[in-house]
């Protein structure tokens, strides 16, 4: 209901008070007057009914015209099917490139994804304060710029879409640490998507990847250990999600897609099988490293390709990458090393890599490897 | 929405420089092209020209007494070339005017602001 306001409005401030107001007199008039055939609908006309008084009352110049151009809301007006369409105007608005990336996020799980101020800065470690300036900023900066209210046209919709994929990607990876109730906010916002934009591949892609990834949450850790994804037992696997990851991931490539999101998914999808097709799987992060030009694909390449069978070339590859800084390249390199029975050089590259570690599971489990080799 | 739209000219070879020498006579052309479509876009309002940055001078007061420094109030580098008004019906469409100014693509910057009106 906020979503149909903002977008008729073009005011989040305005919309969210109008809301409040609404509320207000149904609390007071419904319990003596009875409550209405729709109420849905009567909430939303007297909300814009109320929005337009206090308009009239301020009477400024700029967007409002949408608004004085409209005669006075009446309840046939409030129809189910415009509010999807506002919702996916919403989505654009939030995410749009002229708002810093952490007003994107933060706009988008409140207005969208329904979060109060306290639980999106609680989710992103920030003081309830500072969340709550951020979000004053970013809705002054929509009404004070100019910014739209609108899917983009078309000439702008891939990069504008991009920009919403990569928002909810970024909510979804916050969660996937050990947030689940973000990673889940992540994924509605991603259902939603698929549901508004059902010809966009990509956006088929990012929902594929996220439930592919969700899905495996709570087998990726025991005893606070880090799980690998071969050693991991199955059973706790959400097969719901996956199945409706594989839906959409054929979604997505049914519609031709083959874009970054598309194949992320389709090799999160492959590298549950078992065993997994390594070859196939190198093809893919190989069609993905061409396509972003990641050094860190390529590590993953790398890696296909030794469980393919071909370990020298795999550290072929892996020495030619300049990610030094990267824990994940040398201790990468110290297996393959090791697979090569070239025992020193791969103790020097563990050791390396505890060196750059920041998660103590992640250096419990290097320096598990670590001894290994010793023994 | 009326917006102004602040040329910064960064390190954008200008008229009369060795780097605009520099350049090849297509490139020139296609700067002066690309301002005169700019100043024709319907609801563009032409700016002026201003003189070098170096050639600013920047004035404060203190206890009453005007105060002067040579040069710019920010960095050399950062400082405005020139303006121009345009009256949108949002920001993206000042973003695609402001993407236009031939600032923006060789080594400068546009910032696009809105009008205060009262």
């Amino acid at each position: 209901m906020l979503a149909s306001l903002i977008g008729f409005l073009g005011d989040f401030e305005l919309a969210e008070e109008a809301v409040q107001e609404s509320f207000a007199i149904a609390a007071e008039r419904w319990p003596r007057d009875g409550e209405p055939d729709n109420p849905r609908a009567w909430l939303v006309t007297t909300a814009r009914n109320r929005a337009i008084d206090r308009i009239r009352r301020e009477r400024t110049l700029a967007q409002k015209t949408k608004l004085l151009e409209v005669a006075e809301a009446r309840e046939e007006i409030a129809d189910e099917t415009t509010i999807p369409d506002e919702r996916l105007e919403l989505i654009f608005t939030c995410c749009h490139p002229a708002l810093a990336i952490d007003a994107q996020v933060a706009l988008t799980l409140r207005t969208l994804g329904g979060l109060r101020t306290e639980e999106i800065a609680r989710a992103f470690l920030v003081p309830e304060a500072t969340m709550a300036k951020r979000l004053v900023r970013a809705k002054h900066k929509i009404k004070a710029a100019g910014i739209p209210f609108r899917v983009p046209p078309d000439h702008l919709l891939p990069d504008r879409l991009s920009a919403v994929l990569a928002v909810t990607y970024l909510i979804f990876n916050e969660g996937y640490g050990g947030r689940a109730d973000l990673a889940a906010e992540a994924i509605r916002l991603g259902r939603a998507l698929a549901e508004l934009m059902p010809d966009e591949p990509e956006v088929h892609g990012l929902l594929a990847l996220m439930l592919a990834n969700d899905a495996r949450r709570e087998a990726r850790f025991e005893g606070g250990e880090v799980v690998l994804l071969s050693d991991q037992d199955r059973s706790l696997w959400n097969l719901d999600q996956i199945a409706e990851g594989r839906k959409a991931l054929d979604r997505a490539l049914a519609l031709g897609g083959r874009g970054s999101y598309v194949l992320q998914a389709a090799i999160a999808d492959l590298h549950a099988e078992e065993p997994p097709d390594w070859p196939q799987l190198a093809a893919l992060y190989g069609e993905l490293a061409r396509l972003t030009g990641s050094s860190v694909v390529e590590l993953n390449r790398a890696v296909a390709i030794a469980e393919a069978g071909d370990v020298e070339s795999a550290l072929g590859i892996v020495e030619r990458l300049e990610l030094d800084r990267y824990h994940y390249l040398h201790s990468t390199r110290a297996e393959f090393l090791r697979r090569l029975d070239r025992v020193d050089d791969a103790r020097a590259a563990y050791e390396r890599a505890l060196e750059l570690v920041h998660s103590d599971v992640e250096r419990r489990f290097l320096e598990r490897r670590l001894a290994d080799l010793a023994g | 929405m009326k917006y102004m739209l602040l040329i910064h000219q960064g390190t954008t070879p200008l008229p009369g420089t060795d780097e605009w020498a520099s350049l090849s006579k297509d490139e020139q052309k296609a700067v002066y092209a690309d301002y005169q479509s700019i100043n024709q876009t319907p609801g563009v309002t032409p700016g002026v020209q201003l003189d070098s940055p170096e050639s600013a001078t920047t004035v404060r007061v203190e206890n009453g007494e005007a105060l002067t420094t040579d040069g710019p109030f920010v960095a050399i580098k950062e400082a405005l070339g020139g303006y121009l008004f345009f009256e949108a019906d949002d920001l993206d469409a000042a973003i695609e005017v402001a993407s236009r100014i031939p600032a923006a693509r060789m080594g400068g910057a546009i910032e696009v602001r809105a009008i205060v009106e009262r």
